[in-house]
């Protein structure tokens, strides 16, 4: 038995039964993936409104024209303006909501759910909702705020309030997810850490600040990452919101691509933004698959 | 030494209570939008720009058949319905099928395929939206379900899922099976595939959530309002009905409540696969 396989490594029917098996994967993955990946690279040197029987090639003059316009440098600001937001609202949060429900209370499923919701709720329902709510004459959340004592801001019609309230909606949505990768990594933290803690005297905010926070920090990379893939992708909640306004507050990196190739028909800049984002995209999902436990480890 | 244990109990029931008040405070503003939703559904008209309140008080059901009959959210719902099945069922099937050669059978180049297979989840949709959009018109699939439903059949994340699940079941029962003269692809039919349930039941929520979410896509390649999906259907309409929130509410309640029921059924599973994975699906 042995010795066959050596002399014959693969055995006909299996490499039969596989390439079946893999076809279907290969035919879609090559036609709607590794094909346009390449075809947006050419695109992207050319000239082109999509269908029109001439094409122009114009080498890295789209690539130039974006980096000297205002466009992209706006977006580029509005995504990062937009990442930092939800990061630095959802992860306290999250982790707050996390160590609550994991110190043993009761009813800790009910509240993972309700938490949870927002996260499966489609982001085109929840931004009609957030947007009803951020009216600003009758939306619950300024009538709440006039009632004691504020006066509140346009919102979604303010240049400046605007990118709070999308970043607010993009909290909304994320807290559940960060809480339930947080309430994994706090299951994993051995319990005598904090039984020798206390023994030692250690307040129960100590305990969290030198204990629960420098443990989860490879969570925390984790979360950052993934907030920061979603961040640069971000483009449902723009579109119902705002439609990347007022004079391009919200018009984040997502949603210009959009414009350019849908509205301006400028496919040759549009797939140059695609790039862009492409190369900033793989480079930090090859971060994000370090820090999980989908690592090399497990791919090998 | 009665007091201090005393005040160490009374300081205990103090900080659960404390723990409880944040968590129900957090839990109200993490609702609240839903409560809103479904009491801005049931207002009558006149009451809409009246002052807020957060629990349905009149129940106009009408609202929701003004809504159907404003927009053909039914249509919109069949729509929907086709391409999530038919997405979760394809993903579902030819992931599980691509993962069993990864998993279980020895063919030349196969570290090479799977990592390309992987590779492809570095690429989101924002990358390949124009090329995928052009050969969708070039397929004449524009305004079809195969231009939803066939550039999704298959799932990255899908055959990794999988693949883990099937290297934890048994070489040997393959191996048994074999010998009785089964064929490969029986053998994954017959004898994995029943063995894998709670993988493709975590893999089925994943792509049927994602699949009634999803928007981008099919903004791009459906201009025909027959063919609008129901997150489609709903952006539209909220650009036609701009302030007649009763209805834009009514609509959004009927866009919302199958994702959530999918989500309650299988709530464990869903959770488990992302924490377990690190990824998002």
């Amino acid at each position: 038995m042995n010795l066959r396989i050596r002399t014959h490594p693969y055995r006909r029917d299996e490499v039969s039964t596989a390439l079946i098996a893999l076809l279907p994967a290969i035919i879609v993955f090559g036609v709607f993936n590794i094909i346009p990946l390449g075809y947006t690279a050419y695109l992207s040197l050319l000239k082109w409104d999509g269908f029109s029987i001439e094409r122009q090639f114009v080498g890295f003059q789209n690539f130039l024209e974006l980096l000297s316009s205002t466009y992209l440098w706006n977006s580029l600001k509005a995504t990062i303006y937009y990442t930092l937001g939800v990061i630095g609202l959802s992860l306290p949060f999250g982790l707050l909501v996390a160590i609550l429900l994991n110190s043993g209370l009761k009813g800790q499923v009910a509240f993972r759910t309700l938490y949870f919701l927002p996260v499966v709720t489609s982001t085109v329902a929840a931004s009609m909702v957030w947007k009803l709510m951020l009216d600003p004459g009758s939306g619950y959340i300024n009538v709440i705020l006039r009632e004691i004592g504020f006066s509140p801001p346009a919102w979604l019609r303010d240049t400046h309030w605007a990118m709070p309230a999308v970043i607010l909606l993009g909290v909304w949505k994320r807290i559940g997810f960060n809480m339930v990768i947080y309430l994994a990594g706090l299951q994993s933290i051995p319990r005598e850490y904090y039984e020798a803690a206390r023994v030692d005297g250690a307040t129960s905010l100590a305990q969290i600040r030198y204990i629960t926070i420098p443990l989860l920090a490879p969570t925390t990379a984790l979360l950052i990452v993934m907030a920061m893939i979603d961040s640069f992708l971000l483009f449902d909640q723009v579109f119902v919101l705002t439609g990347g306004g007022p004079a391009g507050a919200t018009d984040v990196i997502g949603f210009l691509l959009y414009r350019y190739a849908f509205r301006y028909f400028d496919l040759g800049k549009a797939s140059a933004i695609a790039w862009i984002m492409f190369i900033f995209i793989a480079s930090v999902t090859l971060i994000q698959w370090r820090l999980s436990r989908f690592g090399t480890k497990e791919i090998a | 030494m009665r007091v201090p244990s005393n005040l160490k109990l009374i300081q205990k029931i103090l900080s659960k209570i404390f723990a409880y008040l944040i968590l129900t405070a957090g839990a109200l503003v993490m609702v609240a939008p839903f409560l809103w939703m479904i009491t801005t559904s049931l207002k009558p008209e006149r009451f809409v720009f009246s002052p807020p309140y957060l629990f349905p008080v009149y129940f106009e059901w009408e609202n929701y058949f003004t809504a159907f009959k404003a927009a053909p959210f039914q249509r919109y719902y069949l729509n929907t319905v086709v391409m999530a099945i038919g997405i979760t069922i394809g993903q579902v099937f030819f992931s599980s099928l691509a993962a069993y050669a990864f998993a279980r059978l020895r063919f030349p180049g196969r570290e090479l395929v799977f990592l390309i297979f992987l590779g492809t989840m570095l690429v989101p949709l924002h990358v390949t939206l124009i090329p995928s959009y052009l050969i969708i018109q070039k397929l004449n699939w524009i305004n079809s379900y195969q231009a939803l439903i066939v550039p999704r059949l298959v799932s990255a994340f899908g055959i990794f899922l999988m693949r883990q699940y099937y290297l934890s079941i048994p070489k040997d029962l393959d191996e048994a099976a074999l010998i009785d003269g089964a064929s490969r692809l029986t053998i994954w039919w017959k004898i994995i595939l029943p063995l894998s349930g709670p993988a493709l039941a975590t893999l089925g929520i994943f792509a049927f959530l994602f699949a009634w979410n999803d928007f981008l896509w099919p903004l791009v390649v459906l201009n025909s309002p027959e063919m609008y999906t129901v997150q489609l259907g709903l952006a539209m309409f909220q650009g036609k009905y701009g302030t007649r929130w009763h209805l834009l509410m009514a609509g959004t309640v009927t866009a919302t409540i199958p994702v959530i029921i999918a989500f309650l059924m299988g709530q464990n599973r869903f959770i488990e696969g992302i924490t377990t994975t690190g990824l998002k699906g």
